[in-house]
């Protein structure tokens, strides 16, 4: 065998997380069966610590960087940070379902399996350095998420999103291989920078035409899977009808990676073409970004009313993939980061309120909630205004550098565009804020009790990042600055 | 595959293929005959594959669709058991019946 296809313990190293999220995940499965009902949450311990040991496996792998396995892998600065991102919104999604798991009385060590799986997706998907591996990571991350949303397999919510969540997903990811087909068979290759290579050779580069159109199959996929405008219309349903706790983890961890992809190879592989796929972006961020925060003014479920606002700052960081520069990379990269603590951190106060089988998820059931439970209608709140961009949290900071990248880009009606929107979306939030501090007490909060220690875990630790970034973002910001793409 | 068959005449047939499932994606109305749409869509992007690395002379392609394959099993898989859950709690398989979530 040629001594080419042997792995060099160097590449074993670059791949550690995915290697340790994945010997976890099947440990949990194996011990499942073995365990006791009423003792699974120690699965859900086990897969903390294998969180906790892929992180530290990330940090390894980061001292080491380098492509992996023929180039198939390239571990920089800008997967160590996403990878990061996506094992800490594990962590805070595990944090939460531990509670509400017991609550539903669905514990089992499958649930814990499928979430280490996903992120071990996530984490191929984003050091991935050709398209094969970016398909297999999007789809082992894809697949667990299917599972994951209609997790409890008795409610006929879960059933619904988990089944419109797989049919369109599916849908898009052939969409997406269609296009990757078609960049194969013009560039015959498959690796990002050997696309690009091939696309930048005018000599060589073949009909303008062919490539754009594979460009827009593969954006119709990626477009699908960070649920931009016109591939959104399956959020809402998804989250509103998964689990609470995964709804805050498709909305901030796959979508993440997601975003991660999209910017590799559009950034990397498709910078040739960049004037052609610019003014498709240009739209779809502005199309996004209306129909989320129109939409989400006339929604009373909040589980719904936060899938719009998810959509609605996905279009905020197309903004920055639109720009297609460097400064625009390391904008999108800080958002995801704020967005995914504002988000797991909303999510988890739903989770919190909508007690056993989610009876209280609209907005009026919050009625009350100032008075009633002071510090958690406070800290849920501080992720409202937040959202909105408020100064001195990190949505402000997240919006300010999306916006300013935008206009260094020329990109000056889209900037406009997007500021107006963002003030249509004070609001719907503040309209929660309205509703739990000056809205007569309704009998949804009389019983409820103080949240429990994982998800009273979660909130703070969610909040105080969100303060942090808010009043330090050069600690993310520089990170994100060395690792942005060139 | 004989040489004699231009690579545009698979390329066409995949075209085909794939809209095909689309079509049948969009205008279905039975879960798994809009699931079966989509494996045509798959399949339809594995001729390209094959076509492409034949006229390349690669095995790049080969493996991609081996990939596919794969991936295809374990979407069927998990796909599969989503539509069980469905038709146990909604005893119908008519995709316009599954549509409680809203505002």
């Amino acid at each position: 065998m040629d001594a080419r296809f042997i792995p060099e313990p160097v590449h074993l190293i670059r791949f550690a997380p995915e290697l340790l999220l994945t010997v976890f995940a099947t440990l949990i499965m194996v011990l499942d069966p073995l365990t006791k009902e009423g003792e699974k949450h120690r699965l859900g311990i086990l897969a903390l610590v294998g969180l906790l040991a892929a992180a530290w496996g990330a940090a390894v792998a980061a001292a080491n960087p380098g492509t992996a396995f023929s180039d198939m892998l390239l571990v920089d600065g800008f997967a160590t940070f996403f990878r990061y991102l996506s094992i800490l919104v594990g962590v805070l999604t595990l944090a939460c379902s531990f509670a509400y798991l017991k609550r539903e009385q669905a514990d089992s060590g499958e649930y814990y399996a499928l979430l280490l799986f996903s992120i071990a997706g996530q984490c191929v998907m984003v050091s991935a350095n050709e398209l094969i591996m970016i398909f297999i990571g999007l789809e082992i991350s894809s697949i667990a998420s299917y599972v994951l949303a209609g997790y409890l397999r008795d409610d006929k919510r879960n059933n619904e999103s988990a089944l419109k969540y797989f049919l369109l997903g599916s849908f898009a990811t052939a969409f997406l291989l269609y296009g990757i087909a078609w960049i194969y068979g013009i560039t015959g290759s498959t690796n990002l920078a050997e696309i690009q290579r091939v696309l930048s050779n005018r000599d060589i580069a073949p009909s303008v035409n062919l490539i754009g159109a594979s460009a827009a199959l593969m954006f119709v996929g990626f477009a699908f899977k960070v649920s931009a405008a016109p591939f959104q219309v399956w959020a809402p349903d998804v989250y509103q009808g998964a689990p609470a706790p995964v709804s805050a983890f498709l909305s901030a961890g796959p979508k993440a990676a997601a975003f991660a992809i999209f910017l590799r190879v559009y950034i990397t592989a498709f910078e040739p073409i960049a004037d052609q796929w610019q003014a498709v972006l240009w739209a779809s961020a502005l199309a996004t970004m209306i129909v989320g925060n129109f939409a989400a003014l006339l929604q009373s479920n909040i589980k719904r009313l936060l899938a719009y606002s998810s959509i609605a700052h996905a279009g905020y960081v197309l903004v920055a993939v639109t720009t297609h520069s460097q400064i625009g990379t390391a904008a999108a990269m800080f958002y995801l980061a704020a967005y995914a603590f504002m988000n797991v951190g909303a999510f988890a106060v739903v989770t919190h309120f909508a007690r056993q089988g989610e009876r209280y998820v609209n907005i009026e059931d919050l009625a009350g909630l100032g008075q009633r439970q002071p510090v958690t209608a406070a800290l849920l709140s501080i992720f409202l205004l937040s959202f909105i961009g408020v100064p001195l949290t990190a949505g402000f900071f997240g919006k300010f550098y999306i916006f300013k990248a935008a206009l260094d880009a020329n990109l000056v009606w889209l900037t406009v565009l997007g500021l107006l929107n963002s003030a249509v979306a004070a609001y719907y939030y503040l309209r929660i804020i309205v509703v739990m501090y000056f809205h007569e007490p309704s009998e949804s909060v009389a019983d409820l009790q103080s949240p429990a220690p994982g998800i009273q875990a979660v909130l703070w630790a969610s909040a105080a990042a969100t303060l942090i970034l808010g009043v330090f973002p050069s600690w993310v910001l520089d990170f994100a600055g060395k690792a942005a793409l060139k | 595959m004989p040489s004699s068959v231009p690579l545009s005449w698979y390329l066409i047939l995949s075209a085909i293929l794939f809209g095909l499932g689309v079509a049948g994606f969009v205008v279905r109305r039975n879960i798994i005959t809009v699931f079966m749409s989509i494996e045509l869509m798959l399949n339809a992007v594995n001729l390209s594959f094959i076509a492409f690395s034949y006229q390349l002379r690669q095995v790049d392609g080969h493996i991609f669709s081996f990939f596919v394959m794969v991936v295809a099993a374990a979407e069927a898989a998990v796909g599969l058991a989503i539509i069980l859950t469905v038709f146990k709690n909604r005893a119908t398989l008519a995709i316009d019946d599954v549509s409680s979530l809203k505002n």
